[in-house]
């Protein structure tokens, strides 16, 4: 039996690629759960002294227990309260949620150096609150984060693998498929490496790139 | 027009203000001088409701700052009624802060349009007026950080003008300038000083504005007003010591 079979690695191709297309697809929803979560704990966490407590330490809590916790957590809690929910949708809840606490303190920093005349300014033509927020302060400091947040999807991406413990087929959930029924594993582990690595690193670039474009600004 | 009455301001324990007591007539052009860290900020920041008393009351055409009528009876201020008081008042800051995001007239139309409910028409017509005004007609395009700080600072101008304010408080809005840039901006606030009704409370370093842009000059220093007069008055014959003292030493500069 020779190391690598080419035909054999031809024959898994589809299966691993439709694979990725779950692995994408969690990626990409996770990351908008994240997005806008994020955005939404990052104002909160700026609200009135109950809520910033609130939020703080429902932050503080998601961030110190493991995804893989989370997620067998929603998969097989849920259901005890009576939502029963596809694995691949707990798996975008599990993932939004979990790097929305990330993303918070991302877009909580780029607040931050939103300076403070600019608030004092909105303030002073009397703009309301909300659009204080969505006119001059957001604007200024969502731009300036989009590196980090970039990142933090590279990462999801990368992560996705933790969700076959709930039975999700993303790609290496694929690749045990094909493993469990041929005993190879090589073509399928060095496929699925190289279909992650063909993904991640022009999006590291690209995420390099748009980190350049800012810092010359 | 604007009235402080026994007002204190804390920062922790440190008092800034205390027992400050003065009036502005309407119309009227009062400069604040002093010695730095001695509240001038502070008060702007009171009228501008950037900042709450920790005792006493500040009124604006009548209306209190920290308190609203209600069935009769004094109760603290709500979140509306601080935006009604508000909109009668503009400031225009040393740093300028100009929204970096909007182009110039994205600036001079945001809030006629989102606080006046001005139409976008309207705004642009109004903004483009004050433009011609400030003597930046042809720089609606552009963006704050292609502007230099003189231009700036007189968009900053055009921009608390836009919400036809009836208080305009500026504070030290030429020390953040290149000098060549100071004299233009001082010239565009002696015009308008001289062509609208606005109640002008400035503070500012520039003593030759001071004396021929105000009605009034109060010499404020650790949080107290030490000297209130005429600018004929206190530029040429101070009361006090401590007045002499501090206008020697910024002549001199
Ligand atoms: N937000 C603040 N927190 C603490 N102290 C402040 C704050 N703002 C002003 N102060 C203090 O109040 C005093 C008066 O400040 P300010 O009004 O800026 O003076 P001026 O404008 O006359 O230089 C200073 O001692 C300053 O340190
Ligand atoms: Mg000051």
């Amino acid at each position: 039996m020779n190391v690598w079979d080419w035909n054999f690695a031809g024959q898994i191709i589809p299966a691993l690629l439709n694979g990725l297309r779950i692995t994408l697809v969690a990626t990409v929803l996770g990351s908008l759960i994240a997005f806008v979560l994020g955005l939404v704990l990052a104002i909160l966490g700026r609200g009135p002294r109950p809520v910033r407590i609130v939020v703080r330490a429902v932050v503080e809590f998601v961030r110190s227990t493991p995804l893989l916790v989370q997620v067998y957590f929603l998969f097989f809690v849920l259901p005890t309260f009576g939502v029963v929910l596809p694995a691949l949708t707990v798996g975008v809840l599990a993932l939004g949620l979990h790097y929305a606490t990330y993303t918070s303190e991302v877009y909580r920093a780029g607040i931050d150096a939103v300076p403070r005349g600019q608030w004092e300014a909105a303030t002073a033509l009397s703009l309301p609150r909300s659009r204080v927020w969505t006119g001059v302060v957001l604007p200024q400091a969502v731009p300036r984060v989009l590196p980090a947040l970039g990142n933090y999807v590279i990462s999801m991406f990368k992560e996705t693998p933790l969700l076959i413990g709930i039975g999700v087929l993303d790609i290496v959930g694929q690749v045990r498929e094909v493993g469990g029924q041929s005993f190879r594993y090589v073509e399928a582990y060095t496929i699925a490496g190289l279909l992650f690595l063909l993904l991640s690193y022009p999006a590291s670039l690209a995420v390099r790139r748009l980190e350049r474009r800012r810092a010359v600004r | 027009m604007i009235e402080f009455d026994g007002v204190e301001k804390r920062f922790g324990d440190h008092v800034v203000l205390s027992e400050l007591s003065f009036a502005v007539a309407p119309g009227e052009h009062v400069c604040l001088i002093g010695p730095s860290g001695s509240g001038k900020t502070t008060i702007l920041r009171l009228l501008m409701t950037l900042e709450k008393v920790d005792a006493g009351t500040i009124t604006v055409g009548g209306t209190s700052l920290s308190h609203m009528d209600k069935g009769g009876t004094l109760v603290p201020a709500d979140d509306k009624h601080v935006r009604e008081v508000r909109k009668r008042i503009g400031m225009v800051f040393q740093q300028f802060n100009l929204f970096p995001n909007m182009t110039v007239r994205g600036n001079l139309i945001e809030a006629p349009t989102r606080v006046l409910g001005l139409s976008k028409e309207e705004a642009t017509a109004r903004a483009q007026e004050l433009l011609d005004l400030v003597g930046l007609g042809d720089r609606m395009d552009s963006h704050p950080t292609q502007l230099s700080g003189g231009q700036q600072q007189r968009v900053a101008i055009a921009r608390a003008l836009a919400m036809r304010p009836d208080v305009l408080l500026l504070d030290e809005v030429t020390s953040a300038l290149d000098p060549e840039l100071v004299a233009g901006v001082l010239t565009l606030l002696r015009d308008l000083g001289a062509s609208t009704d606005i109640t002008f409370l400035c503070v500012t370093h520039e003593m030759g504005f001071a004396r021929d842009f105000s009605d009034r000059v109060m010499m404020f220093d650790g949080g107290r007003v030490i000297e209130d007069a005429a600018p004929e008055k206190l530029f040429t014959a101070p009361e006090h010591e401590r007045t002499r003292a501090f206008l020697h030493a910024v002549v001199d500069r």
